[in-house]
């Protein structure tokens, strides 16, 4: 037990009476035990939450001259484009911008769970239903601009994400008439 | 005797607990990994994605303010990056140098003043302001070539590709970290991690 004897029976060591008077008194460990808890809840969580998260991104070879052999032809009914402007703006199109597939006409959205995910949702589905087809699904090609912000282009991967998006690619090229549509409304 | 059983078991022996608590706890301080100042502190964007970052064979490319730095795990890694960066610019860092900047955290000047900056103390050297950035121009990219000699000190030493993370602060604008990205894709790394907060999945 965690006992200490107090200095007033220290004089007389080896004498039976003393000890009989039981002058011992308990160290109380409460305190150092809810300290050591404490300290201990302190530790773990910093331990496990101070490792930064982090999210892998994965990109195409670069090539310096573009084999014609090597680009690939994609139906553009389960292409859903996103450019990302300025000032947190976001516009989608569905299919060719000058000939964009029922109700896929150049849209402004918002970020989040109201916006954009609510979108990439519904189309996804209606990509698979129009395909038939499991292996092929949306594909989302994301253009941020030159205005735009880093958080801008995480938050789009993040929303990749978590909405399972089978193919996405981020492409830096611009059209003027992509530029026009952020510049412009 | 009654009277003190009875007063023997009002009180309850915490020795083992106790014992536990410090075991644990020494446990936990002993693993902890003590945060370092970052000399360029930025504010990552947050994401749902919760992949862990590894401990070894990593750099990472922070990117803010239009600065670069850059930062390597592993002291034998980063003595040996500097001893190849120091021979391909033409810098010679002596022993004690070398050992120092094992040890520093990431850095964020030009090769040439990179030894001063390691003759400074380090609560000097984490000052805002003070650092430039690695000059990542196309005449002259030393951002490349740090990247470059850290794989190569990388494979020599742990024999493993070095894994790379960029760690962007959110308010850059997007080709600040593109530029990063060609310079990674010139070297033929097609696939590394971008640092994120936490966030919870239905904002």
């Amino acid at each position: 037990m965690a006992e200490l004897n107090t200095g007033d029976g220290g004089g007389k060591k080896g004498d039976g009476k003393v000890r009989s008077k039981k002058s011992n008194s308990k160290v109380d460990l409460t305190a150092m035990v809810d300290l050591a808890f404490l300290l201990i809840t302190f530790f773990m969580l910093t331990t496990t939450l101070s490792k930064p998260q982090s999210m892998s991104l994965g990109l195409p070879d670069k090539e310096d001259k573009p084999d014609p052999k090597n680009q690939v032809k994609v139906d553009e009914n389960r292409t859903m484009t996103i450019l990302l402007g300025d000032n947190d703006k976001l516009v989608r199109y569905v299919g060719l911008l000058a000939t964009p597939v029922a109700g896929g006409a150049p849209k402004e959205f918002s970020y989040g769970k109201e916006g954009i995910r609510k979108e990439l949702l519904s189309r996804k589905k209606l990509v698979l239903e129009y395909t038939g087809n499991k292996d092929k699904g949306m594909i989302v090609i994301i253009k941020p601009s030159k205005k735009s912000n880093y958080r801008n282009l995480v938050d789009v991967l993040d929303e990749m994400a978590i909405v399972d998006v089978p193919t996405y690619a981020i492409v830096n090229e611009y059209t003027p008439e992509e530029q026009k549509l952020l510049e412009g409304k | 005797m009654a009277v003190k059983m009875s007063k023997k078991a009002a009180s309850i022996d915490m020795t083992a607990m106790c014992d536990v608590a410090f075991l644990l706890l020494t446990f936990f301080i002993l693993t902890a990994t003590a945060k370092i100042p970052e000399p360029l502190p930025v504010d990552t964007p947050a994401s749902t994605v919760q992949t862990k970052l590894p401990d070894t064979d990593l750099a990472t490319i922070t990117v803010g303010k239009g600065k670069v730095f850059f930062d390597l795990k592993g002291r034998e890694v980063r003595k040996r990056t500097l001893e190849l960066m120091g021979q391909k610019y033409g810098v010679a860092f002596t022993e004690d140098e070398s050992a120092k900047f094992a040890l520093m955290e990431g850095v964020g000047v030009p090769i040439t003043s990179l030894k001063q900056l390691i003759a400074m103390k380090s609560s000097e050297r984490s000052k805002s302001n003070l650092q430039p950035g690695i000059p990542k121009d196309s005449l002259d990219n030393q951002l490349s070539q740090w990247i470059q000699n850290a794989r190569i000190a990388n494979i020599e030493i742990d024999d493993k590709e070095l894994q790379i993370a960029i760690k962007g602060d959110a308010k850059e604008e997007y080709p600040a970290i593109k530029k990063v990205m060609d310079i990674l894709q010139d070297q033929k790394i097609n696939s590394f991690n971008l640092v994120t907060g936490l966030r919870a999945k239905d904002k």
